[in-house]
């Protein structure tokens, strides 16, 4: 099953201190949500208000249309996979995975026989008479899960699930969450810190701050089209360029920065359109950087004058370098340059960047 | 939210009911204490100080008090350094069959008082020894030292062998990585196993009981008073032990345990 | 040959280490009870110990109504003393750990097992004052009507077993709370969330997860109290003598160090028994 979830200005407060700050947000059904961001942000107290373990100081939640805001867990149509999984010690995996259908009342045998099924979902069918402490990390994950689903919610919520496995392991269990979510169909809201996890696995990442929703999209334009400078900070390495709007020119915008005038498309204001005067920061990825073979008259293609290498490091995809602009030696730039470049400290460097690629977004003001 | 408050209600309710059963007698023995008259029982004539004046004046109780405060610090740092030095031994270095070796060592924990009291009276009933405070110190000895060696042993984690690698390492012997090293870092748990073994030989009757003769504890002291009968006079005395304990325990709640809990 | 030598010295220092504690624990501990098993093989007459031997203390164990009353005495005290303090402290616990905030929980257990740092002598001292002919309890129920003549509950099993509860149930709040507070909240959190209500909750997975605290207090509850004349003797007085009673006799008035031996390994073999019907809980694994 799975059912549509609707957070409606929710805010919630413990004591002096503003966890969640007026959250809304829009989850369709059967959709992956993944809710990202920094320890502290909100995002775990958003998921327990989902699941009824917190109720909001304001604000209401709809699941399947139906007002669920002081709804207990038990009769809401969701379950959570904790953290440290919570399974119970003392209880097989059989008993563990089949504990809600008990719960609810199911004989004995048709309780089993859809406990073996989830078990099969999570290829530990073989495993199902044994306990929690007889299995790895990755297995205890996989019975969470598998307990979770037995009582067909319409929304799963997960609690950074695969936060206590080593990496190897979580880029393995990304993969079949994905699968297994798509099997099932079910709503799930997954809350994780860390970045590459969401773009891994989300429909649409929802970038969390301070209590806040800072950016909401899927995985490529979180990315690509930040709209916020903590959401473009967060999903990865990015160089700062401060500059101002000074005049409308068409449809692009002339920028005034310390590597020279440019010329931005209108769809660079992700964050909305720029008065002239208006202080900005320019978001430009490492990656997005042009080396000097590419540079050459492309069109939309904006020249960002010589830069000198001061160092750079190989990192097998790409090489890493920090360069100084030669029109402004005091700012530092991390760009990406092809593998097989031949680069050495102090060598200059033709820098340019697709207009396109560009992101402008107001800059923070500090009052 | 009725049911709630009910329960709440209930919860009060019993929690208020056990707190009074384990202060009740607690409560009688201390105001009693004060009773002015002969008997510690209702009604309550008026307030007196002349049974605590009583137990000061009283020259075997107070040689008592200080048989069971030698006895019960002289043992424990026995049992003490014993149990530390046996779990740096067990912890640091492998030993051929430590698993027997470290059951030998907290057996006494599983054996009744009574029985490790009794087993020792035999031997020196048979070998002729006298009986004194001596006897009654090595029988605290044999019952706090499996407890100071569990505690010590237990938080002897391996996080500790690199630091004590880095001080040998620096150029330290074995003798002072365990005193300026080892020692200083396990101080919290060596220092509860001492007040732990200070409190259970303090308050220990049976061994005391049965291994000493002219020279007792406090315990076996209070126990022949009780033949008398009650006594406001055990009152005062057994007053002035539970303050003295709380005050103590305050003591260290306030110094020792506070600084763990804020880091 | 450097490794060797090298793990022999380190044997050496080991050694050192060890052998204080290990070769006090076998001189005052080990040797005294293989002697004291010894000479409950020998026997006593008149005044001189006889080092024949025989199974006669055993076989006067089994055969004397008196001592084998003793050790029914003292279990059937022992065991209803152990549920009756499970029972009373469990609630307690739950509602210390449950209940009552946070920051004033540590406060709380530390009042409820405050009358602990009474001395143990003291404090069947004073429930004798509680609860003897002319004490607080009988002039207190005078007092309201509720009786005409006062209760006879010093001197009897009652007296003792109230005793014994007193003082374990401060020990098993201690030992349950410690258990029920290391429970991950999100056990509960879990059941809750799989549709159990409060009460299946406690039942299929919090009490489940506090057993083997619960038997791990009960097993101490059990040999402290079987093993314990002072209460007892102060509480319960001559009427029903409970088997250390017996052995103190035995020491005492009697000079019957073999007698006395005999039924200390009784003793000890009960307290075997116990632990070995609680092994399997004792030892559950946890995750």
């Amino acid at each position: 099953m799975t059912a549509a979830v609707s957070i409606r200005t929710v805010s919630r407060l413990f004591h002096q201190f503003t966890a969640l700050n007026e959250v809304s947000l829009e989850i369709a059904a059967g959709e992956f949500i993944v809710l990202l961001g920094p320890s502290g942000c909100g995002k775990t107290t958003l998921l327990s208000i989902l699941g009824g373990f917190l109720l909001p100081s304001s604000g209401q939640v709809l699941i399947a249309d139906k007002d669920m805001t002081f709804v207990p867990p038990a009769r809401r149509p969701t379950t959570t996979m904790f953290q440290d999984y919570a399974l119970f010690p003392h209880m097989c995996l059989r008993d563990n995975v089949g504990f809600g259908l008990r719960m609810r009342g199911m004989a004995r045998a048709e309780r089993y026989e859809k406990a073996f099924g989830f078990l099969d979902l999570v290829g530990l069918k073989a495993s199902s008479a044994k306990k929690p402490h007889e299995l790895s990390g990755g297995q205890r994950q996989r019975v969470a899960l598998a307990r979770a689903l037995a009582v067909d919610p319409d929304v799963l919520l997960l609690d950074e699930p695969l936060g206590a496995l080593d990496l190897k392991l979580r880029r393995q269990m990304q993969d079949e969450l994905k699968a297994i979510q798509k099997r099932v169909g079910t709503t799930f809201v997954h809350v994780t810190h860390d970045q590459e996890e969401a773009m891994a696995i989300a429909d649409r990442i929802v970038v969390m701050n301070a209590g806040r929703i800072e950016d909401v999209g899927a995985p490529a334009e979180i990315y690509m089209r930040p709209k916020s400078l903590f959401s473009a900070g967060f999903m990865g390495e990015v160089n700062f360029l401060d500059g101002k709007a000074i005049a409308r020119d068409d449809d692009d915008v002339l920028v005034e920065t310390p590597l020279g005038r440019l010329a931005l498309p209108a769809t660079a204001f992700t964050a909305g359109d720029a008065r002239a005067g208006q202080k900005l920061s320019l978001v430009i990825r490492p990656e997005h950087f042009r080396g000097p073979a590419e540079t050459a008259g492309s069109p939309g293609s904006l020249s960002l004058g010589e830069a000198r290498i001061t160092s750079s490091a190989f990192f097998g995809t790409h090489q890493r370098c920090h360069v100084a602009p030669v029109s402004s030696p005091s700012l530092s730039l991390v760009v990406h340059m092809p593998q097989t470049a031949q680069l050495a400290d102090g060598v200059c460097v033709p820098l340019a960047v697709q207009a396109a690629d560009i992101v402008a977004l107001p800059a923070v003001t500090e009052a | 939210m009725l049911r709630h408050r009910l329960s709440t209600l209930l919860a009060v309710i019993y929690a208020a009911a056990l707190f009074g059963f384990i202060f009740l007698p607690v409560a009688v023995l201390v105001l009693f204490s004060f009773q002015d008259g002969r008997l510690p029982v209702p009604p309550f004539n008026g307030f007196s100080l002349q049974w605590y004046e009583a137990i000061f004046a009283d020259r075997k109780l107070m040689a008592a008090l200080l048989n069971s405060l030698i006895v019960a610090t002289a043992s424990s740092a026995v049992a003490c350094l014993l149990g530390f030095m046996a779990a740096y031994g067990f912890a640091r270095y492998k030993l051929p069959g430590s698993v027997l070796q470290r059951g030998l060592l907290i057996a006494p924990m599983t054996v009744s008082y009574l029985i490790i009291a009794l087993g020792l009276l035999t031997v020196l009933n048979t070998l002729g020894i006298g009986l004194s405070l001596w006897t009654v110190g090595i029988g605290h000895v044999v019952i706090n030292l499996p407890l100071c060696f569990a505690i010590i042993y237990s938080s002897m984690g391996d996080h500790h062998v690199n630091i004590e690698r880095a001080a040998r390492d620096l150029g330290a012997s074995d003798w002072k990585v365990m005193l300026l090293v080892t020692a200083p870092m396990l101080m919290p748990s060596i220092l509860a196993s001492f007040f732990l073994s200070v409190t259970f030989s303090w308050d220990e009757f049976i061994i005391a009981f049965l291994l000493s003769r002219f020279n007792v504890t406090l315990p076996v002291e209070i126990w022949s008073l009780l033949r008398s009968g009650l006594n406001p006079k055990t009152n005062a005395i057994g007053s002035v032990v539970f303050l003295a304990s709380i005050a103590l325990l305050a003591i260290l709640e306030l110094t020792l345990f506070r600084k763990k809990n804020t880091p | 040959m450097t490794t060797l030598s090298l793990e022999n010295a380190d044997r050496r220092k080991a050694w050192g280490f060890v052998a204080p504690a290990l070769v006090w624990t076998v001189a005052f501990f080990v040797v005294p009870f293989l002697f004291m098993a010894a000479m409950s093989l020998w026997s006593r007459q008149g005044r001189e110990i006889v080092r024949a031997w025989n199974l006669d203390n055993y076989l006067r164990f089994f055969g004397e109504n008196a001592l084998l009353k003793g050790l029914s005495n003292s279990l059937e005290i022992t065991l209803t003393v152990t549920v009756l303090s499970v029972l009373l402290a469990y609630p307690l616990a739950w509602i210390i750990a449950e209940r009552v905030p946070k920051r004033f929980q540590r406060t709380a257990l530390i009042l409820a097992i405050l009358p602990f740092w009474t001395s143990y002598v003291v404090r069947s001292y004073s429930w004798l004052l509680v609860l003897t002919k002319n004490g607080v309890i009988n002039q207190a129920l005078l007092g309201i009507g509720i009786i005409s003549e006062p209760l006879e509950i010093a001197s009897t099993r009652t007296a003792t077993v109230i005793g014994f509860v007193h003082f374990f149930v401060m020990l098993l709040t201690l030992t349950i709370y410690a258990n029920l507070v290391q429970l991950s909240p999100n056990y509960r959190r879990a059941a809750a969330d799989l549709g159990a209500n409060g009460l299946q909750t406690f039942w299929h997975v919090i009490l489940p997860l506090t057993l083997p605290g619960i038997m791990t207090g009960a097993f101490l509850t059990f040999v402290l109290c079987i093993g314990d004349y002072i209460t007892p003797q102060i509480l319960g007085g001559n009427n029903e003598l409970v088997l250390p009673q017996i052995i103190m006799l035995q020491i005492g008035r009697r000079a019957d160090l073999p007698m006395a031996s005999a039924l200390s390994i009784v003793l000890m073999l009960a307290v075997t028994l116990a632990y070995a019907l609680c092994a399997r809980w004792l030892k559950i694994d946890r995750v």
